[in-house]
């Protein structure tokens, strides 16, 4: 449930609200259940609201995480389930 | 775009399936089920079944706000369109949704009630400020996810002064959902749901913190991975989950730390807890009555409840006796085990609550995989079978 | 030429409003056909002013098509009513190979609409109908009561001529067929959705509507036996593809990774809930053409500036089952099913 997408936050316009960019697309969005906002920062929006906040270290930790490659590991383990 | 993209990459797909399938130890099952209504969608819509090994197993949940919906509720909504003539503004996911005798909002609107669809709530909000002399009733539905944005906007009302504006609230809990899944006696007695672990929702999840779902981790000694919505998120959380039991583990681990913390957000929490207050009890279509599982609109805010502004009677109705929605909600049976499956219940003419939302196990099942039916009629090995 | 008729006064295009009398068939009614659509649309055979247009068509099979316009809002980024309209039906009539050379245009107006919107509307269709090498050579006008109407709903019809040596069909796909497109999906239902009430948001993302004559026709020059052509409007390439599948009685592999989609189109259809796929187009082209002449098919399509992201999309199989499936960039195989109605946004 819940369709919610990351989006970029381009300018805040007061407490409750900023636009956001989303690939291209600029929508106004609530943003008064986040603390700490800045331009640039990335949200979680669902129905025009921010939910939350995407912390990018945590994002880059994540892809490191999927391509967690031990090379020889990976080798054998595509082999194994040939 | 980005945050999103990254996360569909299927060079990387095919990396983390090859792991999972080296990983699954080949001498027992795995069966996982994905509570949330939207990995139900991703699983199905990125053919993600096609890149597990034969083991490993995705059972549906419930978590689909518009599925566990009872009719008699939705009824209601229809009865506030028609008899009380509102203006009743609803998410685009509840409008095509059957009722009792094949009535619904789109089919109401269609005879002149004033039917009008709104991405968000706020635009409700907008409505009811433009037309000071009707009443605009918006039809509140959703998990942890959707209903801080109903509150904020029910303040907000109170805030205005607004006369003319409630909202019908069905918001829906996740926790209690889950609780109803691992005490039902399939699970807990019977066994006949071997239920190894859970895919936790991911943008409840951003609300509600990882914090609520230790206790399952602990009590039942199932393992939890909250993950995202992209399919890379739901492969990597299931080779997580396979590692866990491999390893005799039970915890709660965060795929989605990219968005969800411990304690979740406080003021999207706090907004709620000010708000709305927990109903004794809440039936959810399929899964029957369910304790402490929905949410009702505080005292403070009488004035912007529908249920207290108008009268609305709830009549009950009975479900098809063929329909297997309950089951299937509770991932005991799968879509195919339903004797009404694809004739006659379709997405066009759905006659349960899994086939009605595009995320339900049934509709998603119907929309993105049905083309699997000949290889299971021939191979009863197929690992969706 | 005809005498012109002389009215006691102008009409009044900046301020004026349609009224009942305009549908009456009276002196008010010829003042408007007469400074409005003639004058816009001229041409000889609608200046005879009969109740009917007569023209030679060149030799080859007749096609006919035709198409009500009933689109709200009226106007849009990208065209309006009335370019939509013309490009409909040349496309339409284009769509079997012919030649599109005629069109007839009939309007229900709603008593109020301003003159002003209409004379734009009616301008637009002029000038899409000279793009597209066609004449308006017969029309009708009605006006319906105030509330009975959305303003203007137009009906045209068009008349064309296929080439000899070309024969197209649903019936002529064949399994083995390539299956091109002619450009990015989406852009018509993402800039009409910008607009809807309730769901606004800020894109530059403009109807793709355009009439595809040319482009069919610098297709046919390299390719005479293309099998099938046809326009994803509503519905979408996924509608296109199935009905195609079920009246020819195949199935379909198309790949996610080629369908040519623009960013934005991408990202407004993500945070609606909505599939690329099932969301109309209005000026692109599907096309069915014998695998051996595929890639020709496409140089002649990117070659022309109507199909510059043109793209081989997949392959007509063998199915039993008439199913549409779709590689996912993802690596994973899905259906691509034939929805019932019209996709809504949703939050779930």
């Amino acid at each position: 449930m819940c369709l919610a997408i990351p989006v970029r936050v381009e300018e805040i316009l007061g407490a409750e609200t900023a636009i956001a960019d989303i690939g291209g697309v600029r929508k106004e969005i609530n943003i008064a259940l986040i603390s700490d906002l800045a331009v640039g920062d990335y949200v979680i929006m669902h129905v025009g609201y921010a939910l939350n906040k995407i912390d990018p270290e945590e994002a880059e930790r994540t892809l490191a995480l999927f391509a967690e490659l031990d090379e020889l590991g990976q080798k054998e383990s595509i082999e194994a389930s040939q | 775009m980005k945050y999103v993209d990254e996360y569909r990459d299927g060079q990387l797909a095919q990396e983390i399936a090859a792991k999972i399938c080296a990983e699954a130890q080949p001498e027992r099952e795995y069966n996982f089920m994905e509570f949330c209504g939207g990995h139900t969608h991703a699983i199905f819509r990125y053919g993600i079944p096609d890149l597990l090994p034969a083991n490993v197993k995705m059972i549906h949940g419930p978590g689909c706000p518009v599925c566990v919906l009872p009719i008699p509720r939705l009824d209601a909504a229809i009865e506030l369109a028609v008899t009380h003539e509102v203006i009743l503004c609803s998410y685009g996911d509840m409008l095509r949704v059957p009722g009792s005798r094949k009535r619904s909002l789109l089919k109401a609107k269609a005879e002149g009630a004033d039917v009008r669809m709104v991405y968000s709530c706020m635009d409700a909000l907008r409505i009811a400020q433009e037309n000071p002399d009707k009443e605009v009733v918006f039809f509140a539905i959703g998990f942890e996810t959707t209903t801080p944005p109903t509150a904020l906007v029910i303040n907000q009302a109170k805030h205005l002064g607004l006369k003319n504006f409630s909202v019908y609230c069905n918001h829906v809990l996740t926790p209690a959902a889950i609780s109803n899944i691992l005490e039902s006696p399939e699970v807990r007695e019977l066994g006949i749901l071997p239920l190894d672990g859970f895919i936790g929702p991911a943008h409840v999840s951003t609300v509600i913190g990882s914090q609520p779902y230790h206790y399952f981790a602990d009590e039942y000694q199932k393992p939890v991975v909250i993950a995202g919505f992209e399919p890379l998120d739901v492969l990597q959380a299931i080779l997580m989950l396979v590692r866990q039991i491999n390893q005799g583990r039970a915890e709660v681990e965060n795929e989605f730390a990219r968005a969800v913390t411990y304690e979740g957000n406080p003021k999207a929490k706090q907004v709620v807890a000010d708000t709305f207050e927990l109903r004794r009890s809440f039936e959810w279509r399929g899964l029957g009555v369910v304790p402490y599982s929905a949410l009702k609109i505080k005292q403070a805010f009488a004035e912007f409840d529908a249920e207290q502004r108008f009268t609305v009677d709830y009549l009950s109705t009975r479900e098809n006796k063929a329909c297997e929605c309950g089951a299937i909600l509770r991932g005991v049976k799968s879509p195919r085990d339903c004797s009404l499956f694809g004739d006659p219940c379709t997405p066009e003419n759905p006659l349960g609550s899994c086939m009605v939302s595009s995320e339900g196990a049934c509709a998603a099942y119907y929309s993105y995989g049905r083309f699997q039916e000949r290889t299971f009629a021939s191979d009863k090995s197929h690992p969706a079978a | 030429m005809s005498e012109k008729r002389r009215y006691t006064n102008t009409l009044d295009l900046r301020k004026g409003k349609v009224e009942m009398v305009h549908g009456s068939g009276g002196k008010a009614m010829a003042q408007l056909i007469d400074e409005l659509f003639l004058s816009a649309f001229s041409n000889p055979w609608l200046e005879q002013m009969n109740d009917q247009a007569c023209f030679d068509l060149p030799a080859g099979k007749v096609v006919m098509a035709t198409d009500s316009h009933v689109i709200s809002p009226l106007f849009f980024p990208g065209g309006d009513i009335g370019s939509l309209s013309v490009h409909g039906t040349v496309n339409d009539v284009a769509m079997s190979g012919a030649v599109p050379k005629y069109l007839s245009a009939g309007f229900i107006l709603e008593e109020g609409y301003p003159l002003a919107d209409l004379a734009r509307i009616v301008q637009s269709m002029a000038a899409a109908a000279e793009e597209a090498g066609v004449a308006i050579v017969t029309g009708d006008t009605k006006v319906v009561e105030r509330g009975k109407g959305d303003g203007c709903f137009i009906t045209t019809t068009g008349v064309g001529v296929v080439p000899v040596g070309v024969s197209m069909g649903s019936d002529q796909v064949r399994v083995g067929d390539k299956i091109l497109v002619s450009g990015s999906l989406g852009d018509h239902g993402v800039a009409i959705m910008s607009l809807r009430e309730n769901l606004t948001f800020e894109t530059t993302i403009e109807s793709d509507s355009q009439a595809l004559h040319d482009l069919v026709a610098a297709m046919v020059e390299v390719v005479p036996d293309i099998h099938c052509l046809r326009d994803p409007t509503r519905g979408g390439l996924s509608a296109t593809l199935n009905e195609i599948a079920q009246h020819a009685q195949v199935g379909m592999q198309i790949h996610e990774t080629e369908i040519p989609v623009k960013p934005q189109v991408k990202a407004a259809c993500e945070f609606l809930g909505l599939d690329p796929l099932f969301v109309a187009n209005e000026g692109k082209l599907v096309a069915f053409c014998p695998p051996d002449k595929a890639e020709q098919l496409l140089a002649a399509m990117r070659a022309h500036p109507k199909g510059h992201d043109a793209a081989i999309i997949g392959d007509v199989m063998e199915d039993e089952l008439q199913f549409v499936q779709m590689k996912t960039a993802f690596g994973g195989n899905r259906m691509v099913d034939w929805i019932n109605g019209e996709q809504l946004p949703r939050i779930c």
